[in-house]
């Protein structure tokens, strides 16, 4: 693999921007953030904007989306929101302690406290950076900061906000936190968003995360994700994204495993113009098990692209990975999936698949699976397809007197039910089906009008 | 399909009340008959035409042929992961409600009629907890096929050898199935291609088909005439 650095124009001004816009970053940051910041654009400056020849990035080209211009809210602007506007809007109605960030910013009339058992700390990470910067110290960074990913360190050059949930030793969240990212604006906007979980050993949560624009702008998101999972957690982390077409989300979640966790996630990409999901896993204690899985549905000139690493670095572990896809019209689609099993990891079972169906003839889809398996005791499988609707399948509906479009929907929603059944919380599966069902009657792309 | 004629002679009537038993060793056509009279497009129609209660039957889609009152059980019935039976046979049912006019049933009336199929036919009610035909064996799929046939109630049948695959037993609930169904309202066309059947489910006609056409028509009777003959009879008189 070669690797060109070419400095091109929109880093070029990503960078001048910081320079330009450093003691606005800094001030009423915590300086544990604010000490991130000068490494951080200096690698940033280093890679660029990753194009087509950076193999991590061969099937997404994010240069056009950083070529258009873009406003930032480098400090927090007051405003409301609007609920009934947000609820018009295709985001699940969950009984769930709920919050919401407009445009990256914790948003001010949030009261995440309130219902949560005692010890939970939630809310803003630029308030609990400042506040508590003790809960946030040994964990700030320690994932994203090993990462190479220029998206991850301009994220980290430039983090102001975000959300951010401790759960004491052996607390149990009974119902889930929803966090419902809105992106709002007159004008085109780039928002960036830094956002922590940390989980002591032996407590249990379950996150919702919905992205949702409220207006037609072109919206570019950078979101950095870092979760712990102590020793006998559960943690379980949904995401549902449901973006304009002018809209470009880039987001990269990092997930550390101890002894005996389990980490259940899910993403649900409904709708978006461009989207890139990157997603790792390291297991660093034994017998801790990750269930990755993913659905996207996508059409006209839509893209997706899910890329996961799994880092199995201890032994007894497993990891099971479905991502499957929906295109439709000239819609693009990517997967590519990395699993490394170290020497140590013995007893590893790594399991990953990905369907995909094309329901046109442009529709293309690409799927990468990568296996490097440095120990001798595992059990490994990867299995990737690419196809159309079941035809026979289709013909035995209609022969029993179901019309053609609603038959497709059948097999179609059939297709998406093995990932949506993996979800734990019943409301939002349900919530989730009939997201689906709107998603493919065209409902949601319209609400996006 | 590819440029290959699969059926050339055809000549079939089939009045309400009757029993057809459509016989014919393997690869003579008989699916491919199955298959078109339930719409299925895989075929391109040269010329021929199918009348059904005075309609031209080809201009239907297979949908609009299902609501009419055509059903095909099939030869190899398909496994749909993920659809649930109950979803799917209420669907169905209800698309046929809709159709004549009437109201959609619900939940409750659905499955009270669900439960009397199920009794009539002496099946187990596992098969309508899954999803579609999932892992269901070849006995199983193929009850399920004349359960969903009693759940609609078609005006023409047209079972492609549902008899194949069974044990005796499932051979036995089958055919005891397709005889309780039977009214003088509606009619049955049987294909399969071993007598055995027979034995359960007495036709009225037998027809012979061998290279795309039937080759010979007649009374329950033929079916005995195969049996003892073997497919050679016909075979030899008919090949070019
Ligand atoms: N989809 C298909 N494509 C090409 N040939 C086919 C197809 N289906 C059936 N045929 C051919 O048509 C002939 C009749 O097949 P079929 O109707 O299945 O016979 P039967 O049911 O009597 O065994 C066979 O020669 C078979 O190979
Ligand atoms: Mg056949």
């Amino acid at each position: 693999m070669s690797i060109i650095h070419d400095k091109i124009a929109p880093a070029d001004q990503l960078v001048s921007l910081f320079e330009k816009s450093r003691e606005i970053l800094n001030r009423g940051s915590s300086p544990i953030l604010n000490r991130m910041r000068e490494v951080s654009i200096k690698r940033f400056a280093q890679t660029g904007i990753p194009g087509f020849k950076n193999e991590d990035y061969k099937y997404t080209n994010l240069k056009p989306a950083f070529e258009k211009s873009y406003s930032q809210e480098l400090v927090r602007e007051s405003g409301l929101i609007n609920l009934n506007e947000v609820y018009s809007r295709n985001i699940p109605e969950l009984d769930a302690h709920l919050v919401f960030i407009v445009n990256g910013w914790f948003y001010s009339g949030n009261k995440p406290g309130s219902e949560l058992p005692n010890g939970v700390v939630f809310g803003s990470l630029e308030q609990i950076a400042n506040d508590r910067p003790e809960l946030l110290q040994n964990y700030l960074n320690r994932q994203a900061g090993l990462s190479d990913d220029p998206f991850v360190t301009l994220n980290t050059a430039f983090t102001k906000d975000g959300f951010f949930i401790y759960i004491p030793k052996g607390v149990i969240v009974e119902k889930p936190i929803q966090i419902i990212n809105l992106l709002s604006s007159d004008e085109n906007l780039s928002v960036t968003q830094r956002n922590m979980v940390i989980a002591e050993p032996g407590s249990r949560i379950k996150l919702v995360i919905c992205d949702q624009t409220l207006s037609p702008a072109s919206f570019i998101t950078n979101s950095v994700s870092e979760i712990f999972a102590g020793e006998d957690t559960l943690v379980d982390v949904y995401t549902i994204q449901n973006l304009n077409n002018q809209s470009t989300a880039i987001s990269s979640a990092f997930y550390k495993l101890q002894r005996n966790s389990i980490v259940t996630t899910g993403a649900i990409s409904l709708h978006g113009g461009m989207i890139r999901n990157n997603l790792k896993i390291t297991f660093s204690g034994d017998h801790s098990e990750a269930n990755v899985n993913g659905i996207s549905f996508t059409d006209q000139k839509q893209h997706v692209d899910n890329f996961t690493v799994i880092e199995h670095a201890s032994p007894n572990c497993l990891s099971n990975q479905i991502y499957k896809n929906i295109l439709d019209d000239e819609s693009t689609g990517a997967f590519a999936g990395r699993i490394h099993v170290a020497r140590d990891a013995q007893q590893t079972n790594a399991f990953q698949r990905n369907n995909n169906v094309l329901l046109s003839d442009k529709a293309r889809m690409q799927t990468k699976p990568q296996l490097i398996i440095d120990a001798d005791d595992v059990k490994c499988s990867h299995g990737a397809t690419v196809g159309q609707i079941d035809k026979d399948a289709l013909f035995f509906l209609r022969s029993r007197g179901i019309g053609e479009k609603e038959a497709r929907m059948m097999l179609m929603n059939a297709f998406a039910h093995e990932v949506i059944q993996k979800i734990s919380i019943q409301s939002l599966r349900d919530r989730i089906d009939e997201l689906i069902e709107k998603r493919l009657n065209g409902e949601i792309t319209r609400g996006h009008i | 399909m590819e440029g290959k004629e699969i059926l050339k002679g055809i000549n079939l009537e089939v009045k309400a009340g009757e029993v057809h038993a459509i016989m014919g060793p393997n690869g003579s056509g008989k699916s491919t008959l199955a298959n078109i009279l339930a719409g299925k497009t895989d075929y391109e129609i040269l010329e021929g035409e199918v009348t059904f209660q005075g309609q031209d039957l080809l201009e239907l889609s297979p949908e609009v042929r299902s609501r009419s009152g055509i059903f095909l059980s099939f030869q190899y019935p398909v496994e749909i992961p993920g659809v649930p039976m109950i979803n799917f046979l209420k669907a169905s049912v209800n698309e046929h409600r809709k159709f004549k006019g009437l109201e959609p049933l619900t939940a409750g009336e659905f499955l009270k009629l669900m439960r009397a199929k199920k009794d009539m036919l002496h099946l187990d009610s596992e098969l309508t907890n899954r999803s579609v035909n999932e892992g269901f064996s070849g006995g199983e799929k193929k009850k399920n096929e004349i359960f969903q046939m009693a759940m609609l109630e078609p005006k023409l049948a047209i079972l492609d050898e549902t008899d194949s695959g069974l044990d005796i037993d499932a051979l036995r609930i089958v055919a005891e199935g397709v005889n309780a169904l039977k009214t003088p309202e509606n009619a049955t066309i049987l294909v399969t291609h071993y007598q055995r059947l027979l034995d359960y489910i007495v036709p009225d006609f037998v027809h012979v088909l061998y290279n795309g056409r039937i080759v010979k028509s007649g009374g329950k009777e033929l079916a005995f005439e195969l049996e003892e003959k073997g497919y050679d009879w016909i075979k030899n008189g008919n090949d070019q």
